[in-house]
């Protein structure tokens, strides 16, 4: 366990990076480098971190870093992984950095695949929960009732349970984070690069220009969804499932601020009824019982299936 | 030793793959590409091929899996047929840019709707302007062969692009023949290690294939353009050398037959080039001049090769097997381009034959052959497009 104190000086996100003010995901890039060091190679689908990056011939990054097309994410890390076996190169994490989209929806085959083949790789979805790139449309992981240019009135969905999806597969680590815990983050992180096998984390990233609030207010914003309930940060090793703080406390209903709190402070649940409001609350509250359920399993339907 | 075996096209180019010394190889199954990837997976098992073999979900994933591997270093190989080169296209576009040599073995099956697993060049040429390089197959040990020579053009680094080495689903994937398989050393003295432009390496990092700006984005097109160029200077060479080597030369970029006093020449792809010679037999025994010449590589195009022809004949038959809809076949497009700017130049006629796995033999081509004599004498194509054998 680390903290914040014990984390590298070194930075490998660079300044002069394309990032808008306040960006979530631009915290949790800064933050996988000072977990992971410059070992790596990434891998970046279409998606806000093709921009972060920069433009030929420059890039804002000190680690190799290839970038493919957007449903293909674990298929290139499968054939790097591969190959850098194949040249017994070891120490090196392969690492795929994706957004919501090019993950829960368009890559989601191309992550199944390589997950079932036990693809040894980490695999990070940064959720700012639409089409950020292309100026927010609605994905696969935007939540009920969001305002998105393609869902000017709301949407009518709910939010896709990837991380579940993801544990279903029984790989041996699954967790959720957000960068407004970086600490958590990081352990995350570091635990995932010792674990041999496919690891997923999804990171709730906040998103100051598609969520519509002030740029100062990015990590207020994700400690309210965690704090709220709506985003719970948890882990998955080897098929146990454990709630990691603040989240592991808010299993009692009455430790959880009121989802409102969350929603108000966002341009894009401003057309939201005090009936969605409620519902939200529910579902929230729902997803709770299903966490502790989890939480007090002993046995799990996520456990590794094991070499036979 | 060198071997002489008998076998399929299809197990031939497992042959090959193994013979390349492939490191990564990651495919998906489709009819009739199926056996290369069941021989691959028999050489895996059987501890004769020690590569990383992964079995993606799609064939779109076996693609950008090379391009991975290829990015991280090592000689990568696939195959594929129709839809599943379809589903590629996006992904070939990647690897071409990226200008990584990768391999890849197409067997050639007509495209849907409606269903059918039989050949014709429909799937590969609807692939033309990805910046694959395209070879096409007229028998089983091309097919060996040929995959040996794309991986040393591939990897020359006046080229550094990726390419398909095609052959006709059934015609050749399924049909036994006799291949001479060279010794190994003789291929490692060939065919050194990978090599590729740049490497995906933590000692050198650098955003490969980010954002391109107007600025930039047309010279590296250019440079595609000019490997193309490049490489249609190395092909003869790359042919040659291996013919000094293994004893099999397949012409180049194209092979010509009984070309130099012909009236009529005879351009066709694949095996239909095969057929094509015992037509020109048959039809020099009844003292018609007919000559044949088979385009074995479609991309880059051999323009000067097709001028060089036409200085020989007065009459060129394009046997299309692949129609463009609302034009006409792709041949018979190039041809005609390639001798727009040229004095004097022969007349073409296009003829489309054998789609969805109709069979061309050397009848249908004499016929074609025929018809075009006959328009040869009156001065005029009377057809542009002739629909070889179409039921009434």
């Amino acid at each position: 366990m680390v903290t914040i104190k014990e984390l590298p000086k070194e930075e490998y996100l660079l300044k002069g990076h394309a990032a808008c003010a306040g960006c979530g995901t631009a915290i949790s890039l800064r933050l996988l480098f000072k977990a992971l060091g410059n070992k790596i190679v990434l891998v970046v689908p279409a998606c806000c971190t093709t921009v972060i990056q920069g433009p030929y011939p420059y890039t804002s990054f000190v680690v190799p870093l290839q970038n493919i097309l957007f449903e293909s994410t674990a298929a290139a890390a499968s054939g790097i992984v591969a190959a850098l076996r194949q040249r017994n190169l070891k120490g090196i994490t392969v690492v795929g950095w994706a957004g919501d989209g090019g993950t829960v929806d368009i890559g989601i085959q191309a992550l199944s695949g390589a997950a079932e083949r036990e693809t040894d790789f980490i695999y990070i979805c940064y959720d700012n929960e639409a089409y950020g790139n292309t100026g927010m449309q609605r994905s696969g992981a935007t939540p009920y009732g969001a305002w998105t240019t393609t869902t000017p009135s709301g949407k009518r969905e709910r939010k896709k349970d990837m991380p579940l999806i993801m544990a279903a597969h029984r790989i041996p680590y699954v967790a959720t984070a957000c960068p407004s815990y970086p600490i958590d983050l990081v352990n995350k992180l570091r635990k995932a690069k010792e674990i041999k096998g496919t690891k997923y984390i999804h990171i709730l990233a906040p998103c100051p220009t598609g969520w519509r609030y002030d740029t100062s207010k990015t990590v207020e914003l994700g400690r309210l969804a965690v704090q709220t309930g709506l985003w719970a940060l948890f882990e998955i090793e080897y098929g146990k499932f454990k709630l990691n703080p603040p989240s592991d406390r808010l299993i009692d209903k009455t430790k959880r601020k009121p989802v409102k709190e969350y929603l108000t402070l966002q341009g894009r649940f401003r057309s939201l009824t005090e009936e969605d409001a409620e519902r939200i609350q529910k579902w929230v509250d729902e997803d709770w019982d299903k966490y502790r359920k989890l939480a007090s399993n002993s046995t799990s339907d996520f456990a590794p299936y094991g070499k036979i | 030793m060198a071997q002489m075996i008998i076998d399929t096209a299809n197990h031939i180019a497992g042959y090959a793959a193994k013979a390349a010394r492939v490191k990564v190889v990651a495919a998906y199954p489709i009819t009739p590409q199926t056996t290369i990837v069941e021989k691959i997976a028999e050489f895996v098992e059987s501890g004769k091929m020690d590569i990383e073999y992964i079995r993606v979900e799609s064939e779109h994933s076996a693609m950008v899996a090379c391009i991975g591997a290829a990015a991280a270093g090592v000689r990568t190989f696939t195959a594929t047929s129709s839809h599943g080169l379809a589903l590629m296209h996006e992904a070939l576009h990647w690897a071409s840019g990226s200008r990584l040599p990768i391999v890849m073995a197409v067997v050639n099956r007509a495209m849907g709707a409606p269903w059918s697993i039989w050949p014709d060049f429909s799937d590969s040429l609807s692939q033309r302007d990805t910046g694959w390089m395209q070879f096409y197959c007229a028998d089983n040990q091309e097919v060996f062969d040929t995959i040996i020579q794309a991986y040393k053009l591939c990897e020359d680094e006046r080229v550094f692009l990726p390419a398909m080495v095609c052959l006709e689903g059934f015609i050749l994937s399924h049909t036994y023949m006799p291949v001479k398989i060279p010794e190994q050393k003789k291929v490692d003295d060939f065919l050194p290690p990978y090599k590729s432009g740049w490497i995906l390496d933590i000692n050198r990092p650098f955003s490969h294939s980010n954002l391109v700006s107007p600025e930039w984005y047309m010279e590296f097109r250019y440079m595609i353009q000019e490997a193309m160029e490049n490489a249609k200077r190395l092909i003869p060479v790359i042919d040659k050398e291996y013919g000094e080597t293994f004893g099999f030369e397949h012409g180049g970029l194209v092979e010509r037959y009984k070309c130099e006093d012909a009236d009529l020449i005879l351009l066709t792809m694949g095996t239909m080039g095969s057929e094509a010679k015992i037509a020109v037999e048959n039809l020099r025994k009844d003292g018609l001049k007919v000559g044949s010449a088979r385009v074995r590589v479609f991309r880059p195009f051999p323009t000067e090769e097709i001028v060089k022809l036409a200085k020989e004949a007065q009459m060129f038959a394009a046997i299309d097997r692949h129609i463009s809809f609302g034009m006409e076949g792709f041949l018979a497009t190039e041809i005609k381009a390639s001798l727009l700017n040229q004095k004097d130049p022969p007349l073409v006629a296009g003829f489309i034959a054998g789609l969805g796995g109709r069979d061309v033999t050397f009848d249908t081509i004499g016929k074609i052959a025929k018809k075009s004599l006959k328009w040869m004498h009156g001065g005029k194509v009377e057809k542009e497009t002739e629909w070889v054998d179409l039921r009434e």
